[in-house]
């Protein structure tokens, strides 16, 4: 059977079909969750240096590696938009960036969560924390732009030319942070060393990311049913204002 | 006319206008000025203290002033109507764009290199450090201007803009910072600076090369 | 792999219990709180086109 994908870039025909995947991901998320948990508390053992809280990583380090995989999945939408000038990409990538951001905010909460009982204090300028925390600023940003403007074909392409140099940014920002973590603390001081890495806790971790990506997944197409909604009415109210204007016209 | 000679035109143009409006050069350095000496009256003017925060300080007060004069980029030919004349000449947009970079960088980048050597002096910094601060600066602040004519263009003629504009625009000025404000650190440090300038030129190029681009587009996305 | 001794060392993480369930509860709170929201909204628009 010859799928023709051109026919789902349509966002009539989007709607649908994003429905009825949403279910299934958001179950297999689930299922993936409670795998996910089981190992974090029951299968990975504890750790010699760190004892418990190492368990932290099983949240924090699955929120981290999708806080950058989602900014890297809206740059890649975004750049398909600008490209092939298709409306659903763009409403793709303004429907994972929530989701994005709030994986970010988890991954600095968590990491706070797991550094006061480590280190004593809430908050390390190391290198991966402070560049999750300026991926929020940049997460923010895009937020910021896309809701200031209020003609939504401006909106679409102004943020995705965001995240595009943004994206671009994040490898340069990154090293640039971890250049400017050694320059003022001489020998690289990892916050969060995470234990040697049994099996287990490897297995752990990516189980979790998987869960949180499935989540991602299911999320992002209920969000873009809302989008697609939400601009269908904007469209379906102007062409009404503009009926009622022209028929004022014909009037007069 | 020749496009070199319409770029010519446009660039002597735009001297000309930041000439005519000296007010502007003196807002910004007047602003440097006085978010310098904040600090010491806010941490305390103990000189060991000075002379380590003061790389820092003096770099991120010409950043801030830098972001502050983005607004006058394209605003003044938005306003009047010659932004979308440029868009449509026969020149490309990306040249253009790189002209008007230029421009706004000699009147708020460069007098922001001049000046705080000199201010640098408030901070108990050697001279070799100071020699060390305006060569950074000298080749930050361009691209602080061409990073920030991106910002600037995606949020033209936004309500609020200069507020999104510094949003979006500061994360992307981290490295810049980093690597200038590091060079000055290192050198005060009695470390070599060549590493974090080497590193600042580097970034320099990437942005000679990709920013007046990126900076085109978004002005075609604004003005479409 | 029952490595618990008892439902208070289950809880209590070695002394760190306060850490590692906020960590779990919050993110389990925020995709909670975002698929809620959502549903909310696609709710009220769903009603919205009643009409």
């Amino acid at each position: 059977m010859r799928i023709n994908w051109y026919r789902f870039s349509s966002p009539q025909t989007f709607y649908p079909l994003a429905g009825r995947l949403a279910p299934w991901f958001l179950g297999v998320a689930g299922l993936l969750a409670v795998v996910g948990l089981y190992i974090s508390f029951f299968v990975a053992p504890t750790d010699f240096q760190q004892g418990e809280a190492y368990r932290i990583i099983f949240v924090h380090v699955p929120a981290a590696w999708m806080s950058m995989f989602i900014y890297l999945v809206m740059a890649g939408w975004s750049a398909v938009g600008l490209a092939l000038n298709a409306r659903l990409s763009f409403m793709m990538a303004q429907a994972l960036a929530p989701t994005g951001a709030m994986f970010t905010f988890l991954a600095l909460v968590t990491g706070s969560l797991w550094g006061k009982p480590m280190w004593g204090t809430w908050w390390v300028w190391d290198a991966r924390l402070t560049s999750e925390l300026i991926l929020l600023f940049l997460y923010i940003g895009h937020m910021a732009l896309q809701s200031a403007m209020e003609d939504t074909r401006r909106a679409d392409r102004a943020g995705a030319m965001f995240a595009l140099v943004s994206a671009i940014n994040v490898p340069i920002i990154y090293f640039s942070v971890k250049w400017w973590n050694t320059l003022h603390q001489g020998a690289s001081i990892s916050l969060t060393k995470a234990p040697a890495m049994a099996h287990a806790m490897l297995l752990g971790m990516l189980v979790m990311a998987l869960a949180f990506w499935a989540y991602t997944i299911g999320v992002a197409l209920m969000r873009v049913r809302c989008v697609i909604k939400d601009r269908e009415r904007e469209a379906e109210w102007i062409d009404e204002a503009r009926e009622i204007d022209e028929a004022s016209e014909v009037e007069q | 006319m020749s496009t070199t000679g319409i770029l010519r035109t446009l660039l002597w143009r735009d001297i000309q206008l930041v000439l005519r409006r000296q007010s502007d050069v003196v807002a910004t350095l007047f602003f440097f000025i006085v978010a310098v000496s904040l600090f010491p009256l806010g941490v305390g003017a103990e000189p060991a203290l000075l002379r380590s925060i003061g790389p820092g300080v003096l770099w991120v007060a010409a950043l801030l002033s830098a972001m502050l004069s983005l607004g006058r980029l394209f605003a003044a030919d938005f306003s009047d109507g010659t932004l979308e004349q440029l868009v449509l000449a026969p020149v490309p947009l990306t040249l253009v764009v790189a002209v008007k970079i230029f421009a706004h960088w000699v009147a708020s980048g460069l007098p922001l290199v001049m000046l705080a050597p000199l201010l640098g002096l408030q901070f108990n910094l050697e001279v070799q450090d100071l020699g060390v601060l305006a060569f950074s600066l000298l080749l930050g602040t361009p691209l602080l201007s061409l990073i920030g004519a991106i910002g600037a263009a995606l949020t033209l003629g936004v309500r609020g803009a200069g507020v999104l504009v510094a949003i979006l625009v500061l994360p992307l000025y981290i490295p810049v910072l980093i690597f200038g404000a590091g060079a000055v650190t290192a050198s005060a440090a009695g470390m070599s600076p060549q590493g974090a300038l080497s590193l600042l030129a580097a970034l320099l190029v990437l942005g000679v090369v990709f920013a007046p681009y990126a900076a085109a587009a978004a002005l075609r996305i604004a003005l479409e | 792999m029952m490595q618990w001794q008892s439902l208070d060392a289950f809880l209590s993480m070695g002394g760190y219990g306060f850490y590692v369930w906020l960590s779990f509860g919050l993110t389990a709170v925020c995709m909670a709180v975002e698929l809620v929201l959502l549903y909310a909204r696609q709710n009220t628009l769903d009603d919205g086109e009643q009409t």
